[in-house]
């Protein structure tokens, strides 16, 4: 990675007007809700939504369209003694911490402030992590795809698939196999997506829980454990990381 | 209220009697200064309509077996000890008053249910301002009529249900009054079966391991002004009627199988101006038939009320729903219960004609509450955004929810929730002994 | 200098480059001519790496450039439409492939900054930079860092008449300096006084590659343009498409 090139990056989101309004909309919902909500965890329970379809559809929508915007400059940055990899980890890593500053500000502060709690904290995390995935998951769209209406296309709808498509066909799922016990299967199966891990953490967390029923205690007794933890966690790391790989090796090849 | 009048009536008359026909009643002292420093001795020395009068000190007796018709007072606090050895205090006689012990350390059985005071087959027994402190059972009513158990304190420490009896325990009784009593600790903060007419008031039960109220085949009584709160499982009421239950608050008891009260087949009984918040389920009903919830408020429960198999003629009138995650859940399309003027926090109607009633009906069921019943691995995608897509579009044309479970005439505001202050919290000589013995 | 062998490249189903062998050696100032979509660009781009070929290989001073990176420090690179982050300023833009080169402050060629009068606009935006600017820029960064190859695209378009001779005067003065220049440009009488070799591509092959004399005289004219014409027109191409080449 290039220390340069990710300052330059970041500098330019931190003046991007969208990256901006972004902070700024998260900051006044989730300031808000906190004024309006006095329970901590109905506050959290309603920032979940933001966290879980707003965060995501922004992070990859957003960095798609900032990388094929910055498609000549990449250019211009690959004519230039600089590895490939490098110029492409360090272009992630500019976005990533953009995206992610403006989720620490907009919805991060203002949690910790109100609602320091373990619930709050999993929250955090868990938009902090989802905002990484989904800018890694952008970069592996633009990369793939030339054209840049495809390319938004894409994005829009791997963020459709993971927000809403995925819980329909694990919907699907458990109508067919509601007679077998699939609740194990179920953890396996949540692993496959970002978002639906972070959902299922942070509402094991305030304590819905007890209303998952015998489901909530499969996945409690998962994720109350250290392995459990540890394995979740790498999984969220295998999303970040992975997306990012196939980009920087496909990149590594590409005509510019 | 009017059974109650009559009671006191009946019980005053009775004690005026009493103190008539033992004129001639002697007072014993029991004490380290005093002749007797037994009471067990004390006891037999004494006639019927004697008062014995313990004073302040560690009672290491046997079981204290009171067989006489005999008034028993504690002065400065005396603790009676079981040593976890024996039954502390066995009542055997009608017409007794037990007043201001500390009953501590009875024995644990598997056989025998023991209590740190049992009343065995009597009558006109009143047990009242004493402490409970340890006991396998608390307070054991067996076979009794006319008992009276108040301002008493009961607490035990046991972690499984099975190294810990009830609370305050009464069976196959009539007429017993239960008021004004705190209860923690124990498998059941109440427990009454086969007991009727009976009047349970004012109680605080808190962190009781299995029910804060637990009652089966115990018809005609009256349930008012309790305080359920983080029990196991909340409050049970099964296979009784004509039950009266107002005025309680229900709260917190959150957990998998919780619930802030159980009503399994339940008839022609009134559940009204109870306050549920923070259940994880508020009413679980089930068989329950012509029962009238009326007035009640449902505040931040998992589910507000679920109502299951063959629930027939409820009707659940003017209740206000707030914050609760789902507000009605089914597992049947079918069942006939009557939503009528309640207040539903989650409806999205208006009120043209400014009745203060909704001009559209409110369907309470949401689909995906529905989902989890059938499926209840489902809850999986609780709060995930497909779920609320799936609940909004129902909404607009529903389909699958029950047609006929509905609220036509909706409140646009809650009504106003009376609040009294409520029982065991206000009983301030309880909380300052409790306190004391705290220290 | 640069050794081109058997160079392909395909796009899906579309031969870009054909087979390309090419010696170009320093001290030669090189015009890579040839209609729309003859490949020229792609070539370039395969040179500095941007686009990866087919099969064949680029040898950068005898060392193969698969794969490397640290030979583009003696490349500088003006493209045709220079892009840069819209919300930079050009005094960052100037800071950041500073930073990039590492080259010391006193090795840098600041003649092109001077001339052109950059330092009067370094607050300015890359956003609200006109395409002669923008070109301006481009070009300054390509000499900055005295690199011994020069890699021009269209260096001319878009460039008012002022700064085409500067700038054409800064490529015979570092033609002086036994540099390899490589410039692509549709404007031909503009390059007649500079170029010393002309390559010839049209459909992704290389159809020539001579020295200006040899040219001169293989088709008996005296003008460059006349002699490109004179190639045109034996391979029956029409002389427009050469005209509103990009």
């Amino acid at each position: 990675m290039n220390n340069k090139i990710i300052k330059y990056v970041i500098s330019d989101l931190l003046r991007n007007r969208t990256v901006f309004f972004y902070t700024l909309v998260l900051l006044a919902l989730s300031l808000s809700i906190f004024f309006i909500e006095g329970n901590v965890d109905k506050s959290i329970a309603s920032l979940l939504n933001l966290v879980l379809f707003v965060v995501p559809l922004v992070s990859i929508v957003f960095s798609t369209i900032y990388l094929y915007n910055s498609e000549e400059f990449i250019a211009l940055l690959v004519s230039q003694p600089l590895k490939r990899q490098s110029i492409w980890l360090s272009i992630f890593v500019g976005l990533a911490t953009a995206m992610a500053a403006a989720f620490l500000v907009g919805v991060g502060l203002p949690t910790l402030i109100f609602a320091y709690s373990l619930s709050g904290i999993t929250l955090v995390i868990g938009g902090l992590l989802l905002s990484l995935i989904f800018v890694s998951i952008a970069m592996w769209t633009a990369v793939r795809l030339r054209d840049k209406s495809k390319g938004i296309g894409l994005a829009i709808i791997l963020w459709l698939y993971f927000a809403l498509i995925f819980d329909a066909l694990l919907l699907f799922l458990l109508f067919q196999f509601a007679d077998y016990p699939i609740e194990k299967l179920m953890v396996a199966v949540s692993m496959l997506n970002p978002i639906d891990i972070s959902r299922i953490l942070i509402l094991l967390e305030i304590d819905l829980s007890a209303m998952m029923g015998y489901t909530g205690a499969i996945f409690r007794d998962f994720f109350g454990t250290g392995t459990g933890m540890l394995i979740t966690g790498l999984v969220m790391f295998l999303w970040i990381a992975l997306p990012l790989l196939f980009a920087t090796r496909f990149f590594k090849r590409k005509d510019l | 209220m009017q059974n109650l009048f009559l009671y006191f009536l009946l019980n005053s008359v009775f004690c005026l009697l009493m103190v008539a026909g033992t004129t001639r009643a002697a007072t014993i002292h029991v004490g380290k200064h005093d002749n007797s420093k037994s009471i067990n001795r004390a006891i037999a020395q004494a006639k019927p309509g004697d008062t014995i009068l313990v004073h302040g000190g560690h009672y290491r007796e046997e079981t204290i077996q009171i067989t006489k018709s005999l008034t028993l007072i504690g002065l400065e606090n005396p603790i009676i000890d079981g040593q976890q050895k024996h039954e502390p205090v066995a009542i055997k006689a009608d017409n007794i008053t037990f007043k201001g012990f500390t009953v501590k350390n009875s024995s644990h059985s598997a056989l025998t249910d023991v209590a740190g005071i049992k009343v065995y087959g009597v009558k006109n027994v009143s047990i009242t301002d004493n402490v409970l402190d340890n006991n396998f059972f608390g307070i054991y009513l067996q076979n009794v009529k006319n008992c009276h158990v108040e301002n008493n304190r009961l607490r035990t420490y046991g972690e499984t249900e099975r190294l810990v009896g009830n609370g305050v325990h009464a069976w196959k009784s009539d007429s017993v009054t239960i008021l004004n009593n705190e209860i923690i600790g124990h498998r059941d903060g109440i427990y009454l079966e086969f007991v009727t007419h009976t009047h349970v008031r004012k109680n605080l039960s808190q962190n009781n391991l299995r029910y804060g109220l637990h009652f089966m085949f115990s018809h005609d009584n009256e349930y008012h002004y309790n305080i359920f709160r983080s029990n196991g499982a909340g409050v049970a009421v099964m296979y009784t009627q004509r039950v009266r239950m107002e005025h309680n608050r229900f709260e917190e008891n959150w957990g998998d199988a919780a619930y802030g009260l159980l009503l399994k087949d339940i008839t022609d009984s009134y559940i009204e101006h109870n306050t549920f918040v923070r259940n994880t389920t508020g009413i679980f009903m089930e068989g329950s038939n012509r029962t009238l919830i009326e007035q009640n408020s449902f505040e931040n429960n998992g589910w507000a009320i679920k109502i299951f198999t063959s629930c027939m003629d409820n009707t659940l009138r003017k209740n206000s729903f707030i914050q609760n995650t789902f507000d009605v859940a089914t597992n049947s399309g079918k069942l006939n219960n009557t939503f009528v003027e309640n207040y539903w926090d989650k409806y999205e109607g208006y009120d043209l004609d400014k009745n203060g009633i909704g001009d559209v009906p409110h369907h309470p069921v949401s689909l995906f509450s529905m989902l989890i019943e059938r499926y209840p691995a489902a809850m999986l995608l609780f709060r995930s955004f497909m779920v609320t897509l799936f609940d909004r579009s129902e909404k607009m044309i529903p389909s699958l929810t029950p047609e006929n479970l509905k609220d036509d005439s909706p409140l646009m505001k809650p009504l106003p929730i009376k609040t009294e202050k409520l029982s065991a919290t206000g009983n301030s000589e309880v909380f300052r002994r409790r306190k004391g013995v705290e220290e | 200098m640069i050794e081109i062998e058997q160079l392909s490249k395909k796009f899906g189903k579309l031969q870009a480059l054909k087979d390309i062998n090419l010696s170009l050696s320093s001290g030669q100032c090189i015009s890579l001519i040839g209609p729309n979509g003859s490949g020229k660009t792609t070539l370039i781009k395969s040179i500095l790496g941007m686009v990866v070929p087919s099969s064949g290989n680029i040898l950068f001073d005898g060392k193969n450039i698969n794969k490397e990176w640290a030979y583009r420090n003696d490349i500088g690179y003006m493209p045709q439409i220079g892009q840069y982050p819209e919300n930079m300023r050009i005094g960052q833009v100037l800071d950041m492939m500073r930073d990039i080169r590492k080259t010391p402050d006193h090795l840098l060629d600041n003649e092109l900054y001077e001339k052109f009068e950059l330092n009067k606009m370094l607050d300015k935006r890359m956003r609200t930079l006109s395409g002669g600017t923008r070109q301006k820029v481009s070009a300054c960064l390509a000499f900055m860092f005295d690199p011994k190859v020069l890699i021009l695209d269209e260096p001319t378009a878009g460039l008012d008449p002022l700064a085409t001779e500067i700038l054409k005067e800064k490529i015979v003065y570092e033609k002086q300096k036994n540099k390899l220049i490589l410039i692509t440009s549709h404007v031909l009488s503009d390059l007649d006084e500079l170029v010393s070799q002309i390559i010839y591509m049209q459909d992704g092959e290389l159809v020539f590659h001579k020295s200006l004399e040899d040219l001169k005289s293989d088709t008996g004219t005296d003008k460059l343009s006349k002699a490109i014409a004179h190639i045109m027109g034996h391979r029956s191409i029409p002389q427009i498409e050469i005209i509103h080449e990009q």
